[in-house]
């Protein structure tokens, strides 16, 4: 009986394995050839255990790989460094089968041992990872630092790891998808020691060439690369230090290929009035907001009729002309692209004469005043200003606090700004998952003393549901993504803050580049999937 | 002579601690967590305090301080936050770049400036002094990104001359050094030409020219090396400017020097990058003064160092 059920679980388990395993090469694509990418600032490190910003995260992505991956240029999860995977019964235990014969760039196999160690040596606090705390549902986590390493992660075999949790964890497929969870060998750890991130070493599609300070890095195929037939391109070469505008004279010139860091938004209107230019700008959405926070533990923001007024105030549409239409109009936390996404609610609707009234409820027919803090860099200060006159024009009388980012962040954290702008600071997803736009950033999790939760909202009622939801074994349960969508909704009513937009991505290539444009505007790869694309001369 | 450089460098000495103490303080009291820059927007409050804790950062000013200066004194920089790289590495990579671009943009402020106010000095009160001074102040007033560009567009991109930005040949140099060159100039062209007007009203030149001698011959052996004092002391002071704020015109020509370095650390809060970087500025005009005032002597005799 007992051997019965055991076999009958695990058939179950297996059939979710295998399931959106691949992605049909381009027919067209061609190997060989290099391309030339640019950013203004230097790129940090190339650890993927700290790397997280802008311009490493996909650099680190080509270099590394992860036990799960995803289908290029969707947010859809395929297996990578794992062939396959089974999840127990309980949700609890994942066994992760390895891919054989898969070499590091030094020339070694991968295997099990490498994926605990990677994954002990992120949660262990002296690596100072900014990405440990995704792996807290990992069984051990709290003790990662004790020298022991995670008990939840064991070695079976050299091809088999088993990933024990402490409780279930529906986005636990993407955390092994992130950077943060990228397989390292140890004995490269070790020789470089902190300086791992200057002397990358990954079974990534590329490997680092060479890396030139404040000037250029260098990535050489790895002609050993798993996967068959990619990566096409023969090296990507990053120039770093340039300003957008003189990437964008280059890319004319026919020296850069894409400009990392998009086109500047002072050159947008011209990039798009020419036909020749606008044929090579790739649009696409990106699991992006921006909104504005208001604290709802200092007053007036602590009365819901308050906030939903500052809801009812603002201009949106308006306010997307500002970054020349770069945006559509948000009308809740959760971007359009995103699963769970509740396409059936509307928001609050621009309406200056309601959102009056709801001041005059709460008692403040006479408006008040009160601060709103931005990052200092454009468009921020402007998209401010638009806002404060919105604010004005029902009788809130906002003083603008234009600081650096570091400042703002500080203010946020501390919970001494009533209200922020996030531009600059938004939120983008780290995975594809409804959850990762709550915990941090709305729920109580977030909102203590430094937390990233600006608002400082705290429902406990909805932490609760938040729990529930992330405790399927599948994240794309239908269930699952109907009850992210109520929890989502019910903050709206309670409305701690003022999503504003999502913003659109605009990716513009060089006319010699090749591969689906879902490539270009990759949800995860940004700015380019470097991976897949290709040189057509 | 060694009695005055040596106290000179002691004055040198203590005005560097200053500096530092200075920074770090400023750095302190800054509204601005550098631990919540490193550990990210997803970090737990545990992580957060872990790695204040690895840092020292939870340790109060006075014991951070001490062992900065600790560390400081057996040459060590420290390591950057988020690059996690030794700060006199990254300094040491950038360096170069900065002070050929230094020695490129002074050469090219001098060559314009030097001359236009010679001739502005020669032909005072007239239309072409009136005109050349307008233009100085014009380009004093001047947008670095704005000429950087223009200059860029036309004779990079547009003529293809020089490469669009970039480091590595003599060819790289010449746009960014004249950018700086042409903006920095004015400058210098104002202080020639009030600095030449005054000695060309001086009795020695009287005589000079009393003597027979030719204007030129006049000018450029009597007049121009007596004129040139005050120039001495503005290099530098240039020097430290151009050590500390060239971000501008790095990223317009996509030059690896030591502005953009800055820029990005002040951004993200990196502290040892911050310090270093105006320890090492705060030297070079330190040192750019203290050799300004030991050449005076070489070229004007009447000056002595006490």
């Amino acid at each position: 009986m007992n051997k019965w059920l055991a076999s009958t679980a695990l058939a179950v388990c297996l059939a979710t394995a295998a399931a959106a395993q691949d992605y049909t090469p381009d027919p067209n694509a061609k190997p060989g050839g290099s391309i030339t990418i640019t950013y203004k600032d230097d790129v940090a490190t190339l650890d993927p255990a700290i790397g997280y910003d802008w311009q490493n995260w996909s650099m680190i992505k080509s270099l590394f790989d992860g036990l799960m991956d995803y289908v290029p240029g969707t947010t859809t999860l395929r297996p990578g460094l794992a062939e396959s995977y089974e999840l127990s019964e309980d949700g609890l235990t994942f066994t992760f089968h390895l891919r054989k014969g898969v070499k590091f760039h030094n020339g070694r196999e991968m295997v099990a041992e490498d994926v605990k160690y990677s994954l002990d040596r992120v949660t262990n606090p002296e690596t100072q990872s900014p990405g440990a705390g995704f792996f807290g549902s990992i069984a051990g986590f709290d003790k990662a630092g004790e020298g022991k390493g995670l008990e939840g992660v064991k070695v079976i075999d050299p091809q088999t790891v088993e990933i024990t949790l402490s409780r279930p964890d529906a986005t636990f497929l993407h955390v092994m998808a992130l950077n943060f969870a990228s397989v390292v060998p140890k004995e490269a750890v070790e020789e470089h020691g902190a300086d791992f991130g200057k002397h990358p070493v990954g079974t990534g599609a590329f490997s680092l060439g060479e890396w030139t300070i404040g000037q250029r890095l260098v990535f050489a195929k790895n002609a050993d690369y798993w996967r068959e037939g990619v990566p096409y391109l023969d090296g990507v070469t990053f120039e770093v230090g340039q300003e957008p505008v003189v990437a964008l004279l280059r890319l004319q010139k026919g020296e850069v290929d894409v400009p990392g860091d998009g086109i500047p938004p002072a050159k947008f209107t011209e990039v798009m009035n020419d036909p020749e230019q606008a044929a090579r700008v790739v649009e696409g959405g990106q699991l992006h907001t921006g909104y504005i926070t208001m604290n709802v533990t200092q007053p007036p923001f602590d009365k819901p009729e308050v906030r939903r007024a500052v809801n009812m105030a603002l201009n949106k549409e308006r306010i997307t002309q500002i970054i020349n239409g770069r945006a559509v109009p948000a009308s809740q936390p959760l971007p359009p692209s995103m699963p769970g996404y509740a396409k059936d609610y509307k928001g609050y609707a621009f309406d200056p004469e309601a959102a009056k009234k709801l001041l005059a409820d709460a008692g403040l027919a006479e408006g008040f005043e009160t601060e709103l803090y931005v990052m200092n860099t454009d468009p921020n200060p402007r998209i401010a200003q638009a806002i404060q006159q919105d604010l004005a024009a029902v009788g809130i009388k906002v003083a603008l606090q234009n600081l650096a980012q570091a400042n703002v962040i500080e203010a946020g954290g501390a919970g001494t700004a009533p209200m922020i702008w996030s531009g600059g600071m938004a939120w983008i997803a780290d995975f594809p998952d409804p959850s990762n736009f709550y915990g941090p950033i709305l729920g109580c999790a977030g909102a203590g003393e430094g937390g990233w939760n600006w608002s400082k909202y705290c429902n406990e009622a909805l932490d609760a549901e938040a729990v529930k939801a992330d405790s399927f074994k599948d994240p794309s349960d239908p269930a699952r993504l109907a009850m992210w969508s109520e929890i989502y909704t019910k903050i709206m009513d309670d409305a701690p803050w003022a999503p504003v937009f999502n913003e659109q991505r605009y990716t513009m290539k060089s006319p010699r580049m090749g591969g689906a444009d879902a490539l270009y505007v990759d949800p995860v790869s940004i700015p380019v999937n470097y991976d897949y694309v290709y040189v057509t001369e | 002579m060694i009695a005055y450089l040596l106290r000179r460098l002691i004055q040198s000495g203590m005005i560097l601690l200053g500096v530092s103490f200075v920074t770090f303080l400023l750095l302190y009291v800054l509204p601005a967590d550098p631990v919540r820059q490193i550990a990210g927007r997803s970090a737990t409050a545990q992580t957060v305090e872990n790695i204040r804790q690895q840092l020292g950062l939870d340790q109060p000013f006075l014991v951070q301080y001490g062992r900065y200066l600790g560390h400081l004194a057996q040459g060590d920089l420290g390591r950057s936050y988020l690059q996690k790289t030794e700060v006199a590495a990254l300094i040491g990579a950038r360096l170069p770049a900065s002070l050929l671009l230094m020695a490129g943009g002074i050469a090219c402020e001098l060559a314009i400036g030097l001359t236009l106010g010679v001739i502005a000095a020669l032909r005072k009160g007239r239309a072409l002094d009136h005109g050349l001074m307008l233009g100085s102040f014009a380009v004093i007033s001047a947008p670095q990104f704005v000429v950087g560009l223009l200059l860029l567009y036309v004779f990079a991109v547009r003529l293809d001359w020089f490469p669009v930005g970039g480091y590595g040949s003599f060819a790289h140099l010449v746009l960014p050094a004249l950018t700086l060159g042409i903006l920095g100039s004015g400058w210098y062209a104002q202080m020639m030409r009030s600095s030449m007007i005054e000695v060309l009203r001086a009795d020695f030149i009287r005589t000079a020219r009393a003597k027979g001698l030719g204007r030129l011959r006049v000018v450029l052996r009597h007049a121009l090396p007596n004129a040139i004092l005050p120039i001495i002391a503005m290099i530098g002071i240039d020097i430290g400017i151009f050590m500390g704020g060239l971000v501008v015109v790095e990223s317009v020509f996509g030059w690896p020097g030591m502005g953009q370095l800055t820029w990005q650390a002040i951004q993200r809060v990196d502290i040892p990058i911050i310090m270093g970087v105006t320890l090492v500025s705060a030297t070079a005009i330190v040192l750019g003064n203290l050799l300004a005032d030991l050449i005076a002597p070489m070229i004007d005799p009447r000056i002595r160092l006490r």
